[in-house]
């Protein structure tokens, strides 16, 4: 990454990174300019995370600096305004790679979120690699946008999905994983953490399964990023996908990390500028990774707020955030257990951020709307997840999901509305 | 339904607690006539991401023509806001239920936030597809 050339561009000066102080929940809330909101009258409780996390004010901040001081195109003008441009966005995939521990920031392909990355990996390498017969296992547990990229697929290509089953509990049944594979095995493309349950699923394992059968590996990390740190080294995972919005960046940018070696013998997702060597229109040469992958001028502000959120997770003591959120989602625990009629819904040894729950038989549109009207943001519904819903022979389910910046007096409020709404509902 | 939109916006204004509005709220979808459950079907079906709602209409042949509507929805509160709705739209003319404003007595309610388009809410749409039909009857 050091080529002596690189003292000849212009480097930007990076944001200041504040030294780690130990994590401490009121000083970061003070860091998100929306906490302080009111709504109904009352002050905001956001426990809606896991639908899309807020911005620190550093993020805000970032754009509006590339917007009022640092705008151009990238890759294209020899002008002051675009080298910077082009050396701040590089220096977010830099970030990125980092963040991750890629191997190179050449394995970061910027998408506008999970579902984009999973989507190109389907139509890139699963175009090619999979066909007729072959399989491709995923688990019950998935998100909507990690099943139906794949289920086109296979309805194209007359290919099959293989699912690895969970328990009541909502952990995934490990034996049967290893009964699922055969010389039609193709991929396996699983979720970090289920966005209903909060499972963390044993992704170590799943990885050194499928590479002693041969077959590469995608692991959908949405609701992982913004509650831990992801090394895809030490996961061996071939493909690794994220969304910035749930990560305290903007939304519309997200990322595809791919081992080079795979990337590099990927057709490109989409055809158009920046992604070629060179155009005649008898013979089109394709440009290398990450370029090749990212057709059309990109969502250049989008990418510098998300290499500023994760300036700002190195800045606040982002291990001391998780280990803070471990215990406040045990406190939550505790707390829900004490409502009567509360049934948790995923009860994983191994789990973070989420609290999806059913209370007696009120509507979890019900359980929202009074929930809102207490000041308490939480999600209700089928959480893009059918398939749990499902599993649990329920049509829908109220969900908090937490944050860093969530306190106990934000538990403590959920709690007291839910015995709102058992005292309206009674 | 016997009550009036009138009559409900009374009784609101003397409810002044949120959750004592709510609780009246569900009183009055509970008060919904039984809805069949053989026109549950997915041609009555009025989807939302979280809850749904069922909706059936008998156009009544006086002249000018009255519309009457049945409707049920899975969540309380939502067969709440369609008792209200009913209230207002069930036995009128095309042109009654078009010239109806309906936001401003949702605004009065504090309910209008009820009616803003968001996948999750079957009753926005409901609202919609009764002034698809009022149109189409008026035509």
């Amino acid at each position: 990454m050091n080529s002596p050339l690189d003292i000849l561009t212009l480097q930007p000066p990076e944001a200041a990174v504040r030294p780690a102080l130990p994590f401490d929940v009121r000083r970061v809330r003070a860091d998100f300019p929306i906490l302080g909101q009111q709504v109904q009258g009352q002050p905001l409780v956001y426990l809606d995370n896991g639908a899309t996390a807020q911005k620190p004010r550093a993020v805000i901040d970032a754009l509006s600096h590339y917007y009022t001081d640092q705008n151009a195109n990238v890759h294209r003008g020899v002008h002051h305004l675009s080298q910077i441009a082009t050396d701040v966005y590089e220096a977010a995939r830099r970030k990125v790679a980092t963040f991750i521990n890629a191997a190179s920031d050449r394995e970061i392909i910027f998408v506008r979120g999970t579902t984009e990355g999973i989507n190109l990996i389907a139509q890139t390498f699963g175009r090619e690699q999979i066909g007729e017969g072959d399989e491709i296992i995923i688990t019950e547990m998935e998100h909507h946008s990690n099943i139906v990229p794949w289920w086109m697929l296979c309805r194209e290509k007359g290919a099959k999905l293989r699912v690895i089953p969970m328990n009541d509990r909502g952990e995934l049944c490990m034996d049967t994983y290893q009964t699922l594979f055969s010389q039609h095995t193709k991929l396996v493309s699983i979720v970090h953490i289920s966005n209903v349950l909060g499972t963390v699923n044993p992704v170590e394992e799943i990885v050194q399964i499928a590479h002693a059968h041969g077959v590469p590996v995608h692991i959908d990390g949405a609701q992982a990023v913004p509650h831990q740190r992801v090394d895809v080294r030490a996961l061996g995972c071939e493909f690794y996908t994220f969304s910035g919005h749930k990560m305290f960046a903007p939304t519309g940018i997200g990322v595809l990390y791919g081992c080079e070696t795979y990337l590099d013998t990927m057709p490109p997702y989409q055809g158009g500028g920046s992604m070629i060597q060179s155009v005649d229109f008898d013979n089109i040469t394709y440009g290398n990774t990450p370029n090749k992958f990212e057709a059309g001028t990109p969502n250049i502000a989008g990418s510098i707020g998300l290499g500023a959120a994760i300036d700002y997770l190195n800045s606040i003591d982002f291990d001391g955030a998780a280990k803070y959120e471990t215990n406040l989602l045990e406190y939550a625990h505790d707390a829900l257990r004490d409502v009567p009629d509360l049934k948790l819904i995923g009860t994983a040894e191994r789990k973070v951020g989420v609290l999806s729950f059913t209370l007696s038989d009120i509507h979890p549109h019900d359980v929202g709307t009074i929930l809102d009207q207490a000041g308490v943001a939480v999600r209700a519904g089928h959480h893009c997840a059918q398939p749990i819903m499902k599993h649990y022979d329920i049509p829908a389910a109220t969900r908090a999901s937490l944050a860093f910046y969530n306190t106990r007096e934000d538990i403590d409020a959920l709690v007291s509305g839910l015995h709102s709404v058992r005292k309206i509902f009674g | 339904m016997d009550i009036t939109i009138d009559r409900i916006m009374q009784n609101f204004d003397v409810l002044t607690d949120w959750e004592d509005r709510y609780r009246y709220i569900i009183e009055l979808g509970r008060k919904l006539p039984p809805f069949d459950e053989k026109y549950k079907v997915d041609d009555n079906l009025v989807r939302g991401c979280v809850s749904q709602v069922w909706l059936v209409t008998d156009v009544r042949d006086d002249d000018p023509p009255v519309i009457e509507f049945r409707a049920d929805s899975d969540a309380q509160i939502v067969k709440g806001l369609v008792a209200i709705l009913l209230s207002l739209y069930s036995g009128k003319t095309a042109r009654e239920i078009l010239t109806a404003d309906i936001r401003s007595i949702f605004e009065k309610l504090d309910l209008a936030k009820h009616l803003s388009i968001n996948r999750a809410n079957g009753f926005a749409s409901m609202v919609k597809r009764i002034h698809e039909l009022a149109l189409a009857t008026a035509a």
